[in-house]
């Protein structure tokens, strides 16, 4: 109950706040009218600053050439060659690769068993035949080669990086840091230099995946050293432990089931990258689906997507049920099955080894053209049906919230937008939003481009309204309700680990090439993180706390606005926070569709030479936007949450 | 209860560890605080306003004999937990001496640290400190381990201290398959395991209820009984503290404020916080004769039925009631004095 | 629980039992690759014409040079870096860059020109048939004023809408917009597909639509785009880019290969060297691929039947 007489503490503070808001926000637009067009620090497509081109003068001054990014590039394409000659490739001077699907399905199952349990297994065994059946079995193996091989070197480096950012304060702070620049730096941006670095192909996308996908590994092992119960790191150290003794035998092995959700959220960003790598030549799934683009043909698109889906789900589950396992270890039963089984995989390795029906996937029943003609039909259908409703919603959008809100951020002075945000910022979040603020905004004018930034701010904004709307709608009812949330996950699944060109073709057609399309792919991207962070805040409310509220008679709408949202406050801000980052993730995606303003800067940046440095500048910007958005929610987040404490010791 | 006067005051000489000035501060530039005497001189709140510091331990000096329980006592924040984590440098102390059999403690290196961690200390947690992905057996022999026993050796210890503290059958069971009481006795017997000369007890039963608490209070005294360990004891609880203390010592916001057995704390008070704190002691259960004695008078008879001075109130109660002349009160042979009705009286019906 | 797993065990049985008749790998091994051709890394550039290049000289490689090809699917800019670090050996289809053929050309010395490809690069603004069907005059943009209001969507403040296309192509539209003071301006779609699905929803559903394209395409077997009249493009009209009024110049699209490649020996840089055919060749296979769903292999081997002679002039045969 003490949240409650918390949540009525901040609704009476709120109206002040709320009002120096609204003055301030009508101070902008009155300005606004008075000012419009001064100092917009416009700059055409086509067009650089000095900044832009020094950067692009520069960009071989190092890689190429170097023998310490030769040695690792050849040692990684070694690596990932390997790999395919295991499971995709023709190798070894046969026709087949070294182990055929019979033998892949077989290992897989098996492990999955091992390390999670039998349910998990039948469900590798059932999703690796879905796909082998898909008729993407060799190009399921490549994208799965690249993503073992990616993953597998995140971790050589993440787990240490995160072991030392969990036992140091000053490697935390720092990795936190860097970590968020990481995850809001578009991929886009890399992609290109690492070229330079590590030249095309799979070194390139391997390391590429790596930067991607190393962050949450990093983040969930400093986490978990960190929340090992602080006696038994000291029960150990009083049995006179050495640093090392207490690092394997008590810290590593107790944060073992959190590492474990670090390595499944690599995995899942180590698959959604992978497909993007294919834009530099890496092998797989990626490739299926930017050809099938290159046609329009979203049937193919989607059996390629939807083979990802699988992959990724089966994946997840695994590695869930792994974490989730016991600490007991097998009793004498288990190890009698495991060795038996383990005589079963031999035995179909050597099946797959050796008789052709074994190695290569049959062909005869293909369901891949099946589910490709389904999902091209779907599609016009879709179409046809909502072509022209789907216009008039955009063109209310647009015309309704999402020009005057660009206009108003690209019509105003440079100056008088920093003013406005920063005072913004410091009515939210005091000196911690402001600051940032203040610097992101300065360091954005620096880049050049200014009006570019400010148009993708303010999609960014209206999309990530929609999102968090869409996802604390969708959060609460699935937080609620058990069965909605079984019937929705494996939606949000999919949304999340769909590649979003698979999508892009149907959203051109029903909403043609406007930002507001970019809008609406972002939605789709981010909305599944933000439902599922918000369902899981709602459930982690004290069953007690919700009973508490239910014997005083609250209605259902009370307990939710009065007990679940409040005091799930810290996840809310959390999925806002997500949703922020995920949509801002997705702004280069939006540049393919019509976005324009920074994504497509930045895309430019990656095709065309001259506009490397404009791109480069681009993508940094949208990092500086990120950044600033993400230090004023978390600053108003903070704020918000002092007044409850107080509120709460009364 | 046993034998509460046999150490009446402990020469340094002949203390297992002693602690001398010892001061632990928190907070920025902490070695300044215990320096300076005008820092030092003030309290809490206007320590923290001044410099940002809070001194968990301040200017604690005591010994602690061979064989004894010492009993640190407080409520919680008086920094109980801080000195007793400062003991065996778990904690760094800011300042002062630590001497344990002669040597200095605060000037061992690490790895000496580590070899007296490994063969003269052991401690048990409040919270267990268990290692959740072991089981029993393992979490007994990880000291052993640690210090790079054989595993026959180590097995066959873990058992013997495994059957001591009365977990034998649940050996190759985890923590979390065990209550709360038997999770306690796996840390007792992973602190007992490496044959420690020190046991130090963190607040131990806190997190128990209060039936098997007093079971692992009784077992504690039982294994003192058997084993003969020097032990450090931390506890808010009072009538933890007087059941198992040969001494206590009462600590409030860092400093302490009383250092003595039981009956001392209940039958002289140093001062009015001391007072609170025993207030609702039954004190018949904890005075001993010899705090109530008083001269006779003269028209008594000194023919009435004789006592030891360290009999409890109440065992003497029925016997002096009984008595139609007052007790005398006699200790080898000297006679200390009398006790009569009213004084038995004012102990057991008066609660302060 | 338990009979899940006896299932599991019987299952594995029985495929040990039914796959004791298979055939078994290796038994009908393909004849042996090889003579001296060797291996060469060919980029394949993202549009489908490009495909249909690469899918013919792959399959008289592989099929008449017994060389081994492995196409690398790169972006135009990316696949230019692939020469110097020996990745790419061969482009099959060059437009422009002059100022790639300067790096890696004249300054770095790592490629070399191969000659034409024999296909006419044209570039342009087009509308959808239907438009130039119901506004004949709008293929003069001396009109395309008039029609400006026609153009306007929620995208183009108020003027009418140029749609641009992938970023990786050079487009002079916003200095041609100013220039010929047309009240348009230049949205940028952001990729092909984006271009490809407005014009093909433009023509279905007769929506004006002005946009950045390019022949050959293999989009035109589909929906026959009409091209605007700019004015005539003249030698160095564009050589400011900011001053620019005049249409896009003709390219010759063109074949770059690899120092190391072309210095080899090797009998597939004479194939690379000849090979040369036309507009009409390469949207013929490139139909098959993107409208017929034909692998490029397939689609290759068909065109190559029916155009024995030709191929044969390129490998040097009469």
């Amino acid at each position: 109950m003490a949240s409650i007489t918390g949540s009525v503490e901040i609704e009476v503070r709120r109206p002040r706040r709320s009002v120096v808001v609204g003055v301030l926000l009508v101070a902008w637009v009155a300005l606004y009218f008075v000012l419009r067009g001064i100092d917009t620090l416009v700059l055409g497509g086509q067009e650089t600053t000095a900044l832009h081109r020094w950067l692009t003068e520069h960009r071989d001054d190092v890689g190429q050439g170097n023998v310490f990014f030769d040695a690792i590039r050849i040692a990684v394409d070694h690596f990932v060659v390997l790999l395919q000659d295991l499971i995709s490739q023709p190798s070894f001077d046969r026709p087949v690769p070294a182990i055929g699907w019979l033998g892949v399905i077989a290992i897989s199952a098996y492990c999955a068993w091992a390390f999670g349990n039998w349910k998990v297994a039948v469900l590798t065994a059932a999703g690796l035949g879905f796909v082998g059946l898909q008729g993407l079995w060799q190009e399921s193996m490549d994208t799965l080669s690249l993503t073992i091989a990616a993953v597998l070197l995140s971790l050589l480096v993440a787990i240490p990086l995160g072991i030392w950012a969990g036992l140091s304060d000053r490697a935390f702070k720092v990795a936190t840091l860097v970590l968020d620049l990481m995850q809001t730096l578009p991929t886009f941006v890399y992609l290109a230099p690492l070229t330079l670095f590590f030249a095309i192909g799979p070194a390139a996308a391997t390391i590429a995946t790596l930067i991607y996908a190393a962050p949450p590994a990093v983040r969930l092992t400093a986490h978990a050293i960190r929340s090992v119960p602080p006696e038994s790191v000291e029960a150990a150290r009083s049995l006179g432990s050495t640093r090392g003794q207490t690092l394997t035998k008590v810290l590593l092995p107790m944060s073992r089931s959190t590492v474990v959700v670090g390595i499944n959220q690599t995995i899942m960003a180590a698959l959604s990258m992978v497909t993007v790598a294919a834009l530099i030549d890496a092998p797989g799934l990626g490739q299926t689906v930017l050809k099938a683009l290159q046609t329009l043909d979203v049937g193919v698109a989607f059996n390629a997507g939807l083979a990802i889906v699988v992959i990724a789900i089966v994946l997840d589950r695994v590695t869930t049920a792994a974490g989730d396992r016991p600490w007991r270890t097998a009793n004498r039963r288990r190890r009698l099955l495991l060795a038996a089984g383990a005589v079963a995989v031999l035995v179909a390795v050597w099946f797959s080894r050796t008789y052709v029906w074994a190695a290569e996937f049959p062909s005869t029943v293909n369901v891949g053209s099946r589910i490709a003609v389904i999902a091209s039909d779907v599609t016009d259908w879709v179409q046809n049906v909502f072509g022209g409703f789907t216009y008039g919603v955009r063109d209310a959008v647009t015309n309704g919230l999402l020009n005057p809100l660009e206009g108003l951020l690209t019509g105003s002075p440079w100056w008088l937008v920093t003013v406005v945000v920063v005072a913004l910022a410091f009515v939210l979040g005091g000196w911690r939003g402001a600051v940032p603020a203040a610097v992101c905004l300065g360091l954005l004018v620096a880049t050049g481009v200014w009006q570019d930034s400010m148009v993708t701010l303010a999609s960014t904004l209206l999309a990530t309204v929609v999102v968090v709307a869409v996802g604390l709608a969708l959060g609460v009812w699935a937080g609620r309700n058990r069965r909605v949330d079984t019937w929705i996950r494996p939606v949000l699944d999919a949304g999340q680990t769909m590649p979003p060109f698979v999508y892009l073709v149907p959203f051109l057609a029903l909403f043609g090439t406007s930002r507001f399309t970019a809008i609406a792919a972002a939605v789709v991207f981010a909305v599944p993180v933000t439902t599922k962070i918000v369902a899981d805040g709602i459930r982690a409310v004290p069953v007690a706390t919700v009973e508490a509220a239910n014997s005083v008679g609250s209605s259902s709408w009370q307990v939710i606005s009065k007990v679940q949202l409040p005091v799930a406050r810290r996840a809310i801000t959390l999925a806002v926070n997500q949703g922020l980052i995920y949509v801002l993730s997705m702004v280069v995606v939006g540049g393919l569709v019509g976005a324009g303003a920074l994504g497509y800067d930045v895309a430019a940046g990656f095709a065309q030479s001259e506009l490397y440095g404009k791109g480069l500048a681009a993508g940094l910007a949208i990092v500086l936007l990120g950044v600033m958005l993400d230090r004023i929610t978390q600053a108003a987040a903070r704020r918000t949450e002092n007044f409850t404490t107080r509120g709460d010791k009364r | 209860m046993t034998a509460q006067l046999e150490y009446p005051d402990i020469q340094a000489s002949d203390a297992l560890l002693s602690v001398q000035d010892l001061w632990k501060v928190f907070g920025p530039k902490a070695q300044r605080v215990p320096r300076r005497p005008d820092l030092a001189a003030l309290d809490r709140t206007a320590l923290y306003a001044k410099t940002g510091c809070t001194a968990a331990v301040r200017d604690l000096s005591f010994d602690v004999a061979p064989g004894e329980v010492f009993v640190v006592m407080g409520l919680s924040g008086s920094g109980k937990s801080t000195l007793v984590r400062c003991l065996t440098r778990l904690i760094e102390p800011t300042a002062g001496r630590l001497v344990f059999e002669g040597e200095d403690l605060r000037a061992a290196d690490e790895k000496r640290l580590r070899a007296l961690r490994r063969s003269k200390f052991s401690m048990v947690f409040q919270h267990f400190g268990l290692l959740p992905h072991r089981k029993v057996i393992d979490n007994v022999s990880y000291g052993l381990e640690i210090r790079g026993e054989s595993k026959p050796d180590r097995r066959r210890r873990a058992q013997e201290v495994i059957d001591l503290v009365g977990l034998a059958g649940n050996e190759h069971l985890y923590p979390e398959q065990l209550s709360g009481g038997m999770q306690q006795r796996v840390g007792l017997a992973r602190a007992l395991a490496n044959d420690p000369d020190v046991l130090l007890f963190d607040e131990p039963f806190s997190a128990l209820d209060p039936l098997i608490r007093r079971e692992m209070q009784t077992e504690v005294v039982r294994l003192h009984r058997e084993v003969g360990k020097t032990m450090v004891f931390i506890t808010h609880d009072l009538s933890e503290a007087l059941k198992l203390g040969d001494r206590i010592l009462l600590m409030r916001d860092g400093a302490a404020v009383q250092l003595g057995t039981g009956d001392e704390l209940v039958g002289a008070p140093a001062d009015d916080y001391v007072r609170q704190f025993v207030r609702d002691v039954p004190r018949a259960d904890v005075l001993t004769l010899r705090w109530i004695v008083r001269e006779p008078r003269p028209d008594e008879s000194l023919d009435g039925p004789e006592l030891g001075p360290d009999v409890l109130v109440r065992e003497a109660t029925r016997l002096v009631l009984e008595s139609d002349r007052p007790v005398k009160v006699v200790d080898g042979g000297t006679l200390l004095g009398v006790i009569g009705d009213e004084e038995i009286l004012a102990v057991v019906a008066d609660t302060n | 629980m338990k009979k899940l797993r006896y299932a599991g065990v019987l299952t594995a049985v029985a495929l040990a039992l039914a796959g004791c008749g298979g055939q078994k790998v290796g038994e009908d091994k393909p004849a042996a690759a090889g003579k001296d051709c060797g291996t060469f890394n060919l980029t394949v550039s993202p549009w489908v014409g490009y495909e249909a290049n690469a899918a013919v000289v792959s399959y008289v490689a592989t099929k008449d040079l017994g060389c081994k090809v492995v196409k690398k699917d790169l972006k135009e800019e990316i696949a230019w870096q692939g020469f110097s670090t020996g990745e790419v050996d061969v482009n099959l289809e060059n437009w422009g860059h002059e100022d790639l053929k300067k790096k890696y050309i004249t300054d770095d010395k790592v490629a070399v020109e191969a000659g034409s490809t024999g296909v006419k690069g044209i570039i342009g603004w087009y509308v959808p048939p239907w438009m130039a069907a119901k506004y004949p005059d709008i293929t003069d943009w001396k009109n395309l004023n008039k029609y400006a209001a026609l153009f306007k969507t929620s995208e183009s403040g108020g003027k009418g809408q140029l749609l641009d296309g992938d970023p990786s192509y050079v487009t002079n539209d916003e200095a041609l917009v100013k220039n010929l003071s047309l009240n348009y301006k230049v949205v940028q779609s952001g990729s092909e597909t984006a271009l490809i699905q407005a014009f093909r929803d433009a023509e279905k559903n007769k929506k004006p639509l002005l946009a950045y394209f390019y022949e050959p395409q293999w989009f035109f077997n589909e929906v026959k785009l009409v091209k605007i009249n700019l004015p005539a493009y003249k030698a160095g009209c564009d050589a400011d880019p900011a001053k620019v009024a005049c249409d896009y110049p003709p390219y010759d699209l063109d074949k770059i290969v690899s120092k190391k490649f072309a210095d080899s020996g090797s009998p597939a840089y004479d194939l690379v060297k000849n090979f040369k055919w036309t507009n009409e060749d390469q949207n013929a296979v490139a139909r098959m691929i993107a409208v017929d769903k034909m692998t490029p292999d397939q689609a290759a081997q068909k065109w190559v039947d029916q155009n024995q002679s030709k191929v044969n002039t390129w490998l040097g045969k009469n």
